[in-house]
């Protein structure tokens, strides 16, 4: 194997297979976040898994070529935050964690095969949870995939006595669509319309991180007009976004008006989005090199536009938050210690919550990020729903603010240029962008005209993977604020 | 302030749709067409001596190559490469007839990515409008060519049958929502219908959780091979008459995420009356979909 390429803002290193873990483990223990570990299919070879690492002005991955047996030391006893991504291995590739504690499977049902690539590994118990509740009048319900309102297909096992949740398992694999496979199998060219489409509801975080990636490797800088036309349908994104979580908040209190009145303003920004580039998500406008084209509407109105909303949208939430018979449901709700969401490395609105400050927008600034004033989020250390929606809300108002930013510069004239030329190259990337759900990561890896690997690795993934940890004592009835409050999307988990 | 006196400041903001057109204004991707014009779905052929095996270089990503339009200049792509770097494979060229050619785009796979449009504006040009959806999968293969006698008759036979079938839900009906696969963006697109803007309580649809009591089943996603069973256990749990939207381009054909015989739509699990196409579809695309499926839209086009 050639040695990898090392791009700016990440270094990487090779390990031997059997030593990975250890090694992993090492860096968390001096102070690096675990960020996910993601293999990587070969052709006519066993599979290469890589780790990543977060640390304060940059990212280290471990890379090891497995063995044909595909067997390694688990990581998951060392760093329990790699428990899914070991399951996730296990499903896709047939890599098999040797002291894996609940191997169970994730992405793939257990009885399903035809979406398997690699070869057979030891399967774990089909459908358990992740932990086992004992005890008198213990039962399991399974709540899912087919659920009581418009949602994505997810299937909960809760485990309960009744009425207080003990404890759950996510099973998302309903919803497997085979992107890793579909990516490889994608012409070069194709791949941005898949990455818009792995998260649908973030496509634009996904369409910056999969071009960031792209333009690293081709060692491009994108013109200053097209990284504010990114910035500002990244933050219209975000706000639509948290949006729709205050909004399934409501619903789930029973605001009817609050309800109306959010879904109203939700719907405008949608609709601004559509004006600006005539798709109501955004596909489309981000382009490996820049932005597809200006925007279609033209600045001034679209800044009105921007004002009259955040103004009436203000208005709304303060109203709905001190309206106590809303508060008193998310108040102490689905809490998250902050000991927990650190261990976990949690990222996003969820982390922030918990008083864990790592916004990748701050820390590692990209794009137009580096000069536009953006203040950090308010922390509090609750931890509890409510908290969660404060961080939102807060970043609501700063996305708003970006908006007006990126709109002003680009009023003043910006004529382009919105794309410039990405050389074909070869190497291994690893992005990053500060998705509404938090950090998202695209490692990428590329031979001219040809992409070996894209792997996306999504907040939704990292941080569901925490939701059964935030029910201690709470009922049925919280079962919808947690969820809410996490914000995730489900087809960004089962891949 | 109360909120009651948030939402009369605001005045009406409810769509008057279906009674009045409504839309999201000129610049939207609503569907994609073949370029208006005297006939616009014949083109003139390609010169004779450019060989079909020279004009496929859209695999290198050239934006050259031999030109088999008229309206074609240096530097613009052929008609083949159009066609050949449609992601989905939502374009053909529908007959051969020497001396024209004429082109289709199948609004059930186009993701409405624009590459087509882009390349050859000439040729390919985004709709604005909204309603997209259709009663047979076959007519969303567009622009329709010497559709026969014959199936004309089938379509309207297939149109008259499922309103009789649907007749009883015309004034209220309960849709009970399934995602088979989705990205997550259709249902954001199909809870949207109960906003202040669609607001689809007025037409007399609404939402149900259990499908014992849901007429309307509205299916969005790739149709995955984990979500077929509970897809179809559904549809079996639905009392008669019942009927099947299937909201997205996903649900209609897979997408982009269709490949060998998985994610291929969910047509291949349950049975579709409706196809609404788009990526995903929006609210008033879906809406449409439902009236048409009711035969709700007829009526009221035919009482005005």
């Amino acid at each position: 194997m050639s040695p990898p390429s090392t791009t700016p803002s990440s270094t990487t290193t090779v390990v031997e297979a059997s030593e990975i873990a250890e090694t992993v483990a090492r860096a968390v223990r001096e102070g690096g976040r675990f960020a996910g570990l993601l293999g990587a299919a070969r052709p006519d070879a066993p599979p290469v898994l890589r780790a990543i690492l977060a640390f304060p002005e940059r990212f280290e991955i471990y890379e090891s070529a497995l063995a044909t047996t595909r067997r390694l030391p688990a990581l998951t006893p060392l760093v329990p935050a790699a428990a899914w991504y070991e399951r996730e291995l296990h499903d896709l590739l047939g890599i098999v964690p040797v002291g894996h504690p609940h191997l169970d499977p994730l992405v793939i049902p257990s009885d399903d095969r035809s979406l398997r690539r690699g070869e057979e590994g030891e399967r774990g118990r089909a459908g358990g949870a992740t932990a086992r509740v004992g005890g008198t009048g213990v039962f399991s319900i399974p709540y899912g995939p087919v659920r009581s309102g418009v949602f994505e297909s997810v299937e909960y096992r809760i485990e309960t006595t009744g009425e207080e949740i003990h404890q759950l398992a996510p099973h998302v694999f309903y919803k497997h669509r085979g992107l890793e496979r579909r990516f490889r199998e994608l012409p070069y060219e194709d791949a941005p319309l898949l990455a818009e489409r792995v998260e649908g509801t973030c496509s634009v975080a996904h369409a910056v991180a999969f071009a960031r990636a792209l333009e690293c490797l081709g060692e491009v800088e994108v013109p200053r007009p097209a990284e504010l036309l990114r910035v500002l349908h990244a933050e219209l994104e975000r706000i639509a976004v948290h949006l729709d979580s205050v909004i399934r908040h409501t619903e789930g209190a029973g605001q009817a008006e609050a309800f109306a009145r959010l879904s109203l303003h939700k719907e405008r920004i949608q609709r601004l989005r559509a004006q600006l580039c005539g798709h109501r998500f955004g596909r489309g406008v981000v382009v490996p090199g820049g932005v597809s084209g200006p925007p279609s509407a033209d600045g001034r109105r679209v800044l009105d536009e921007v004002r009259r909303i955040q103004a009436a949208l203000a208005d709304d939430l303060d109203a709905l938050m001190s309206t106590p018979s809303f508060l008193d449901r998310l108040h102490g709700t689905g809490v998250l210690a902050p000991e927990v969401v650190e261990a976990h490395g949690a990222l996003g609105p969820v982390a922030r919550g918990s008083g864990l400050a790592e916004d990748s927008r701050l820390a590692r600034p990209y794009g137009a990020y580096r000069d536009l004033d953006l203040e950090p989020a308010v922390l509090t250390r609750e931890g509890d729903a409510l908290a969660r929606q404060q961080v939102r809300l807060f970043e609501i108002g700063q996305s708003f603010h970006l908006v007006r930013q990126a709109l002003d510069q680009l009023v003043e004239g910006a004529q382009g240029p919105w794309q410039i030329e990405v050389p074909p190259s070869r190497g291994l990337a690893l992005s990053w962008v500060e998705a509404p759900q938090g950090e998202l990561l695209y490692l990428v890896e590329a031979e001219p005209g040809h992409l070996v690997t894209v792997k996306p690795r999504t907040a939704s993934f990292h941080n569901l993977a925490l939701f059964p940890q935030a029910f201690g004592g709470d009922i049925f009835t919280d079962f919808v604020f947690v969820e809410a409050s996490f914000g995730l999307s489900i087809a960004g988990v089962s891949g | 302030m109360a909120w009651v006196w948030r939402g009369l400041r605001e005045g009406i903001v409810t769509t008057r749709y279906p009674r009045r057109d409504d839309g999201y204004g000129p610049g939207y991707r609503g569907s994609v067409r073949v370029a208006a014009g005297a006939d616009p779905s014949v083109l003139p052929a390609r010169p004779v001596e450019a060989a079909p095996s020279e004009q496929v270089s859209g695999a290198e990503g050239v934006m050259s190559g031999p030109d088999a339009g008229s309206g074609g200049g240096p530097g613009v792509l052929g008609l083949s490469d159009v066609v050949d770097r449609c992601p989905t494979g939502a374009i053909g060229i529908a007959s051969r007839i020497p001396g024209s050619e004429t082109l289709q785009i199948d609004r059930g796979g186009c993701i409405l990515c624009g590459r087509c449009v882009d390349a050859r504006p000439d040729r390919f040009t985004f709709d604005p409008r909204v309603e997209t959806a259709a009663l047979s999968r076959a007519t969303l293969v567009v622009p329709q060519l010497d559709a026969s006698i014959g199936e004309a008759q089938a379509l309207e036979g297939l149109r008259s049958d499922l309103w009789r079938r649907v007749k009883a839900l015309r004034r209220s009906v309960h849709i009970r929502h399934v995602d088979a696969g989705s990205d997550g963006s259709e249902e954001w697109e199909v809870a949207a219908l109960t906003n202040p803007v669609y607001d689809v309580g007025r037409l007399g649809i609404f939402f149900t959780a259990s499908p014992r009591h849901a007429d309307l089943l509205l299916v969005t996603g790739v149709g995955t091979v984990g979500m077929a069973s509970a897809l179809r256990e559904t549809f079996a749990a639905m009392p008669e008459p019942k009927i099947v939207v299937a909201a997205g381009t996903d649900a209609t054909s897979g997408g982009l995420l269709r490949h060998d015989a998985a994610n291929c739509g969910v047509g291949a699990i349950v049975p579709v009356d409706v196809w609404v196409p788009g990526s995903p579809p929006s609210p008033f695309s879906i809406l449409h979909g439902i009236l048409l499926g009711l035969g709700v839209l007829l009526k009221i086009r035919s009482t005005q």
